[in-house]
């Protein structure tokens, strides 16, 4: 069910301070009293004072999710000129994202890019001369959040959602061609089959909702892209930290050659970690493509990890690296250091200072697993001191994609009921609609095209 | 020589479905208005099926009427079988369809024609129009006679250019045989009207006397017939009613058309125009769907007082022989005589993105249209695009507001803005998929939803109006009451659950509750609603769907209240989106073409993004206060 009140994450997505979850729409106290639990019991949030703060909990039915502080702010006197709610929590990205998913599945919405702007605009609390920052910050974000849902959506799941969505469709195009064409097309026996039909869709839409609860329709977390010569031990670190023999691992240089991707989990920071072909002068075009595309993540990295082999001499190729990292937060790892060291700690201080850089620079054995624990702890200690942290757009992506999943599922569990209450077929098609519009909006596909096309396709009818 | 022949307040190029509404509509205004026609004999002719209405096409023909139209009138006092379609599925699909005596049909409509006060019939060619300054001034006929007018209406059908095709004959006219209308063309290209060239197809018509109904399925009408128009008695329209019959075709028929198929103009290439898919003739189908064994075919009378039949599913291109060998393949036509060919007939008609939601011209003031010349098809929809026009053009005389119908109110709306915004590559049919809130838009409550608005243009009379007002208040009364009416779970209550199948009560409940039960309704439960007034038929009805079907219901009126948001953001004329720096080209190039009526209009073009929205509601916002 569409509902006109939207809900967003108000402030940076980084693991610090205070985090504020916002909701603004008609719904919005409605919402918060189903949600909000005082600290002495019963509380309604709907019927205090405008404009005054009170402390409980966020709970979701018997769940208690966190601690917090609500405002709550009545119309018209909030930036949107709608009822407000400002939901003040720990500031974890966890908890701040569940917050949100809990707003949402008790009947908000997630904003669209801009949408709370939009609104102070339109509503009139917006001075005129700011029109045009409005509309930059909606085409702005909204440009990220075409890009992140569409290019960023995993491959096989966005198949999958598609697949989820034709098949709904051909549903659809059935019921509607008999319903138009009632003396050719026949609907005996058809509700039973839909229903088996809507059981293995649900199933379906179920796993992808679990795909999303794990941040896998996106990949949410710090952008972490290990970089570094040819058998710097890349791979090594990145097995070290994942606790898995993921990359290949052998001393021959180059073995690398594509990215490889890992999720890891540092005490609640995600990290999104990317091992990255050698960099370094190369003729062989295979590797060539693994150095361009090192480059390309580069561009997307929130924290780089540069390799240096303590066994070898800095030279062009260390160059070409350093070249890449002035504007970037980096973590430099000597690493190799329980052998004979041909390049030292300091070494690498002035090739850093000469560039202007004051990276962090530590010594590590890959091999003998000397210094993980300082690598781990100087990521947490920068991560919680707000100097890396990810593009929250991502995130908020994620917990879009999913509202649009479960808005989805729960359109195919209302055919369902309509089936077991014995509606007539033609009350079947309206929730299949929803749910076909809900995934759409997920893949960037228009729904009533696509159903002509496929009355016309796939059924015979007329005259 | 060109001369001056009479000055009217309305010219309407046209006399079939479409061209007849908006002529009555116009002259029952008031207006002073004359109605061209190549052959006054061929006034509302029904060139292809013999029938009114069916699957939303009924809903159409409902809207039509509640609107003050002659369409279902027409329909009441002419049919001779009907048949409501769909009444196991859900009443928002509930479709009336009604086998027409063709002949009496259009003798009906000329006869109203002929009685209307302030009509003008002409049987003549409209060769010109006749612009200034972006303006309208009238027609010049084929004779050279001009005649002047504040406003024109153009529905020519399927006449502009037409050709009809069968085999390798081409016969160049309307159809039946009748005049095409050759010169039109030229003038609308010379005033910028951008056209395109649409096809569409019908079946042979057969001798009675030639077929085998033993071999047929007999297919009769309803026993109790409901009336298309609200203002028909009931009791008028039970007369004795004619059979249509069901036959299929086989391997036979389909081997004959596969073999033959290099011969069809279609699949030669002759054919230009684009077809329309839900109206497949039989070799597109047999194409198509390779693997269906048969399909059916309804044989059809054409009226009470010709033999002629109507075969009805296998419309057709193929060459005279050919057409002898395929409707002989089957089961009872073995002997059949064919009256008329089959043929595919091709015409010109407009890109309808070129006309506002009003049916207006966006590049010549005064100048509507409808019918199939918008590239629609379908008599019904033709009939509900003349009603608006014509309608319009009224309005636009008068100096009124004029007159649109949104996708929320009915299904002309979601004709209208269908043709008005989409892109259009076929013949446009209604289709119940189309209107997204058709749980809300039924055919049996077309009166409530729209004979305020026939009333307030001056089609509905104030008795009429009257009655539906009352109705109004008898539904929403009783369905309160309904709501409030206890019932206990005592002896009488359980022997009548059981009666009709129902489980009987644990508690107490209402009997709203109960009727929602699927095999329970109002008139099943009268016996344990001891105050139950006496009511008429149709506001039994109304308060049964109401209370049966109202989760849903309530949820498309949510849904409807957030569509009107945008639909209520009007969008300036002749506007320059290119001033908007922020929108993306392809946006801006649309909404230019377009130039949408509303936020609402523009947010269904193809092509302009929900971003795009936002930012031209930005725009808006800011343009409104800067005034």
């Amino acid at each position: 069910m569409k509902t006109n009140t939207i809900a967003a994450i108000a402030t940076a997505m980084s693991n610090s301070g205070i985090g504020i979850i916002r909701m603004s729409g008609e719904e919005s106290f409605e919402i918060i009293d189903k949600i909000y639990r005082g600290k002495k019991g019963e509380k309604k949030l709907s019927e205090v004072p405008s404009h005054t703060i009170h402390y409980g909990y966020i709970c979701d039915g018997e769940k208690v999710i966190d601690e917090v502080m609500v405002l709550v702010l009545k119309s018209p006197n909030t930036y949107t000129r709608e009822d407000t709610v400002e939901i003040d929590c720990h500031g974890g990205v966890l908890v701040m994202k569940r917050i949100l998913e809990t707003v949402i599945k008790y009947g908000a919405r997630p904003a669209e890019p801009g949408e709370f702007t939009k609104r102070a605009f339109l509503n009139g609390r917006i001075d005129l001369s700011q029109a045009e920052s409005v509309i930059d910050v909606i085409n702005a974000k909204n440009d990220f959040s075409l890009e992140s849902s569409l290019h960023q959506l995993q491959g096989n799941l966005k198949n999958k959602i598609k697949e989820v969505r034709r098949k709904i469709i051909h549903e659809i195009a059935f019921i509607e061609s008999a319903l138009d064409d009632p003396e050719h097309i026949s609907m005996e026996g058809y509700s039973e089959k839909l229903k088996e039909i809507i059981s293995e869709l649900s199933l379906e839409l179920k796993d992808l909702l679990l795909s999303s609860e794990n941040g896998e329709l996106l990949k949410e977390g710090i952008n972490t892209v290990i970089i570094g010569k040819p058998n710097a031990g890349k791979s090594s670190f990145m097995n070290v930290l994942s606790g898995k023999e993921r990359a290949i691992v052998t001393n021959i240089a180059g073995t690398t050659r594509d990215i490889l991707e890992e999720q890891v989990n540092l005490d609640g920071i995600t990290l999104n970690v990317m091992d990255t072909a050698g960099i370094h002068d190369t003729w062989d075009t295979v590797e060539k493509i693994g150095v361009d595309k090192a480059k390309e993540s580069l561009s997307r990295a929130d924290l780089v990890i540069y390799m240096v082999d303590a066994s070898t001499v800095l030279d062009e190729n260390d160059e070409e690296i350093l070249g890449l990292l002035s504007d970037k937060k980096t973590i430099v790892l000597l690493n190799k250091s329980d052998l004979e060291k041909s390049t030292t700690e300091n070494m690498v201080f002035s090739h850093l200072e000469e560039r202007g850089m004051n990276h962090p620079v530590l010594s590590v054995s890959m091999k003998e697993e000397i210094g993980v624990k300082e690598i781990k702890n100087k990521i947490k200690e920068m991560f919680f001191a707000g100097e890396i942290s990810f593009n929250d757009e991502i995130l908020i992506t994620n917990v879009r994609q999913k509202s649009f999943l479960q808005s989805a599922l729960d359109s195919l569990n209302m055919v369902r009921q309509s089936i077991e209450d014995e509606m007539p077929e033609d009350f079947y098609s309206i929730d299949l609609v929803s749910a076909s519009e809900e995934l759409g909006n997920i893949t960037g596909e228009c729904a009533s095209e696509d159903l002509v096309n496929e009355i016309f396709s796939k059924f015979c009818m007329g005259k | 020589m060109p001369y001056l022949s009479e000055e009217y307040d309305i010219c309407v190029a046209g006399a079939g479905h479409a061209g007849c509404e908006a002529a009555l509509a116009c002259a029952k205004l008031g207006l002073e208005t004359i109605v061209f026609t190549v052959s006054v004999e061929s006034i509302a002719l029904m060139p292809c099926n013999p029938n009114i209405g069916g699957s939303s096409k009924g809903h159409l023909v409902r809207e039509i009427d509640a609107l003050g139209g002659q369409m279902g009138i027409n329909i009441d006092h002419t049919f001779i079988q009907s048949k409501m379609l769909n009444v196991s599925k859900g009443p928002a699909v509930h479709s009336l369809r009604a086998q027409a005596d063709k002949s009496g049909y259009s003798q009906e409509m000329r006869r109203t024609l002929e009685s209307t006060d302030h009509l003008t019939i002409r049987q003549a060619e409209v060769t010109e129009l006749i612009v200034e300054d972006g303006i309208v001034k009238g027609v010049k006929t084929f004779s050279g006679a001009l005649y002047h007018s504040k406003a024109v209406v153009l529905c020519t059908g399927t006449y502009l250019k037409s050709r009809c095709l069968y085999g390798d004959v081409i016969n160049f006219t309307g159809p039946n045989g009748l005049q095409a209308a050759n010169h039109l063309s030229e003038s609308l290209k010379e005033n910028g009207i951008e056209l395109f060239r649409f096809k569409t197809g019908t079946p042979a018509r057969i001798d009675r006397r030639s077929v085998d109904f033993s071999k047929m399925e007999e297919q009769k009408g309803d026993e109790r017939v409901v009336p298309f128009s609200f203002s028909t008695d009931p009791e008028e329209v039970q007369i004795d009613q004619v059979s249509c019959w069901l036959t299929y075709t086989n391997k036979d028929t389909h081997e004959i058309i596969r073999e033959n198929l290099d011969r069809s103009p279609l699949y030669s290439g002759m054919i230009e125009g684009t077809g329309p898919r839900y109206c497949p003739s039989i070799e597109d189908k047999v194409v198509k769907f390779s693997d269906k064994e048969r399909h059916q075919v309804f044989i059809e009378p054409e009226g009470l007082y010709t033999n002629e039949m109507y075969i009805g599913g296998m419309s057709s291109s193929l060459p005279e022989d050919v057409q002898y060998k395929m409707y002989k393949s089957v089961a009872g036509l073995e002997h059949v005589k064919i009256v008329r060919n089959a043929y595919a007939i091709e015409y010109d008609c407009i890109d309808p993105r070129q006309l506002y939601p009003t049916l207006e011209f966006k590049g010549i003031r005064g100048l509507f249209s409808g019918g199939q010349f918008n590239g629609s098809s379908g008599y019904e929809e033709a009939a509900a695009q003349g009603l608006v026009a014509g309608i319009n053009a009224a309005m636009f005389c008068k100096g009124k507001e004029p007159l649109v119908l949104d996708r929320s109110t009915s299904y002309i709306g979601v004709l209208i803005d269908d043709l008005v915004t989409k892109e259009n590559r076929e013949p446009y049919r209604m289709m119940t998929s189309r209107a997204e809130y058709r749980l809300l838009l039924r055919q049996d409550n077309a009166d409530l939803r729209l004979s305020k608005i026939g009333y307030e243009v001056g089609l509905i009379d104030e008795e009429r109006y009257h009655w539906v007002v009352e109705k109004e208040g008898l539904i929403e009364k009783e369905v309160d009451r309904i709501q409030h009416v206890k019932i206990g779970a005592n002896a009488v209550v359980q022997k009548i659950l059981e009666e009709h199948g129902s489980a009987p009560l644990k508690t107490g409940t209402t009997l709203a509750e109960l009727i929602r039960r699927p095999e329970l309704s109002y008139d099943d439960l009268a016996e344990i609603d001891k105050d139950r007034p006496n009511l008429p038929y149709d506001v039994v009805e109304q308060v049964n769907i109401n209370i049966k079907y109202d989760g849903y219901i309530k949820r498309q009126l949510k849904q409807v209240k957030e569509f009107k948001k945008l639909e209520n953001k009007k969008l300036p004329e002749n506007f320059d989106y290119n001033q908007v720096k922020s929108l993306r080209i392809e946006a801006k190039q649309k909404l230019n073409l377009y130039q949408p009526v509303n936020v609402g209009q523009a947010s269904r073009i193809s092509g302009v993004s929900p971003a795009d929205i936002s930012v031209l509601l930005v725009y808006l916002e800011q343009m409104y206060r800067k005034k």
